[in-house]
């Protein structure tokens, strides 16, 4: 069943189902994301979650801080646990064999939704692959991948979707090195090609564009991935009060362009149309440099022997952009 | 002793044991009872369990708190959906204030808010809130 939010007033009519008194930062983007995920709809949700900050920092033991079921699982699978779920309840919903109180929730019409949440490392490395396997079966579950372009639970280190000359803790900044050398690798992209039928970008400080993919990917049938910028007070290293101010300044600048991809096809699974549809168009495109100057990550780039690197930033952001947009225009 | 975390009502019981007195691999309860429908539940309803995080604190995290003056508000919930930690307390689409035991300090809440003077400003943490009122600053001119 979709939820009716009109507005912010109406949304804020939301029961949480996720607990304060957590161990995430002051000022943490993924639980940011986790809240308005989950406020997105008043069905019964089950979580998987891959190890990383958000698991560890929620479910310290002896507590909890999850209303919903929940699944702990290893750093590698949370696609798959998500999938095997999917898999188990559509078995036992064909067999009647729902538990008793899972059965009244569905004839009610609030059918459960399968949700994975994974940071980057999880998703764009070490968990692609079973994250792969999981969208070419096709099962029907969604995917959040809180992308903080870093290993942030274990110290920083450098993923693949660290963006070029951030400092972390394996690519540092120094006399030598102006910090990460390769370019942010393109997971949404990626996702769409394995033919899903919704994938989409999403940033925290949007609310209402991330409430609405996340009810769309909750509509259709089949695996869903939803890309979340997620703002990190600790590796990023701005204040904790600036998580929205460094996600508005990402969004504006293009940097984290808000967009979904669209695929449907046929029943032998052949892809018959693909659509991009750019859902945010900044009133006035803010030059990437204002984005990197907000996190002190990227502050040696502003020395002048590496300058350059925001000249490559630019063009970079700029030539993505265009891309987007002709494929809005030419509608694939 | 291993303590079956079933049995524990209240959190001073378990708030101080160390990993190896606690039984390993038992299930953390949310709720001390069934809830049929979670989202129906406002969370001053909710039967929480001693081993829901809710009822813990993280209060002693910060050192400076937000201080809400309800006389500003617009209820526009900015601070509501930005907040990371369920700290705004919302009812019926107005904003009632802030859950200290929750709220980390972090100062987002502060910085969404949209009115001249904000409605929500950081203090140290042993100022008492209604001094903090009393010196609420004037409406800022716009240069
Ligand atoms: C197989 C395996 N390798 C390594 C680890 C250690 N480990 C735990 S969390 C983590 C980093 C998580 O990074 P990311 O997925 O980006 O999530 P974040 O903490 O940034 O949210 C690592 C390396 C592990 N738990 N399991
Ligand atoms: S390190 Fe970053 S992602 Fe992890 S809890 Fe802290 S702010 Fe959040
Ligand atoms: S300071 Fe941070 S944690 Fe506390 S109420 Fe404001 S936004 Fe929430
Ligand atoms: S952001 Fe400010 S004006 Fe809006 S509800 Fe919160 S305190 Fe009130
Ligand atoms: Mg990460």
């Amino acid at each position: 069943m979709v939820k009716k939010i009109k507005n912010l007033k109406e949304f804020s009519l939301s029961n949480d189902r996720f607990e304060g008194a957590n161990l995430m930062c002051p000022g943490c983007s993924h639980n940011i994301i986790v809240r308005e995920v989950l406020n997105a709809t008043d069905d019964p949700v089950i979580v998987a979650t891959a190890t990383g900050c958000l698991e560890v920092c929620t479910a310290v033991y002896p507590k909890t801080s999850w209303d919903v079921s929940w699944i702990h699982i290893g750093f590698e699978n949370a696609a798959v646990a998500a999938a095997t779920v999917s898999a188990a309840y559509e078995v036992m919903k064909k067999k009647g064999k729902l538990p008793p109180a899972t059965q009244k929730m569905v004839d009610e019409g609030k059918e459960p939704k399968i949700v994975a949440f994974a940071g980057d490392g999880g998703t764009y490395d070490i968990g692609f692959q079973s994250l792969s396997g999981a969208f070419e079966r096709g099962h029907n579950f969604m995917y959040v991948c809180l992308d903080n372009e870093v290993y942030a639970n274990t110290g920083g280190q450098r993923s693949s979707s660290t963006p070029i000359g951030a400092s972390t803790t394996t690519s540092p900044a120094g006399s030598v090195s102006y910090g990460e050398k390769m370019m942010k690798k393109s997971m949404v992209e990626i996702m769409a090609d394995h033919g899903a039928p919704y994938v989409a970008q999403v940033s925290p400080s949007k609310w209402k564009d991330l409430v609405k993919k996340v009810q769309k990917g909750f509509e259709v049938y089949g695996p869903v991935y939803i890309n979340a910028q997620s703002a990190c007070t600790t590796e990023w290293k701005h204040a904790p009060e600036d998580t929205i101010e460094v996600s508005d300044l990402g969004v504006d600048s293009c940097v984290w362009p808000l967009y979904e991809i669209i695929n449907e096809r046929d029943e032998h699974g052949i892809i018959y149309s693909t659509k991009l549809n750019i859902t945010y168009r900044p009133k006035k495109k803010i030059p990437v440099e204002e984005y990197l100057a907000a996190q002190p990550r990227f502050r040696h780039l502003f020395k002048p022997e590496n300058r350059h690197i925001i000249d490559l930033w630019q063009k970079a952001v700029d030539a993505r952009w265009e891309y987007l947009q002709r494929r809005e225009e030419a509608g694939v | 002793m291993a303590k079956d975390l079933k049995e524990i009502k209240d959190i001073n019981e378990i708030k101080d044991l160390g990993w190896d007195e606690l039984i390993p691999g038992a299930a953390l309860f949310s709720f001390t009872e069934p809830v049929e429908d979670v989202v129906e539940v406002p969370m001053d309803e909710r039967p929480y369990a001693a081993t829901n995080s809710h009822e813990w604190q993280v209060g002693d995290w910060r050192v400076e708190k937000p201080v809400y003056n309800r006389d500003l508000c617009i209820d526009c919930q900015f601070c509501w959906v930005f907040c990371p930690d369920m700290s705004i307390l919302s009812r019926d689409k107005k904003m009632i204030g802030v859950i200290y035991e929750h709220c980390k300090g972090c100062g987002i809440c502060v910085e969404v808010c949209p009115t001249n003077p904000k409605s929500l400003l950081m203090f140290p943490e042993h100022t008492d809130n209604n001094e903090a009122l009393a010196m609420w600053p004037k409406k800022e001119e716009k240069k």
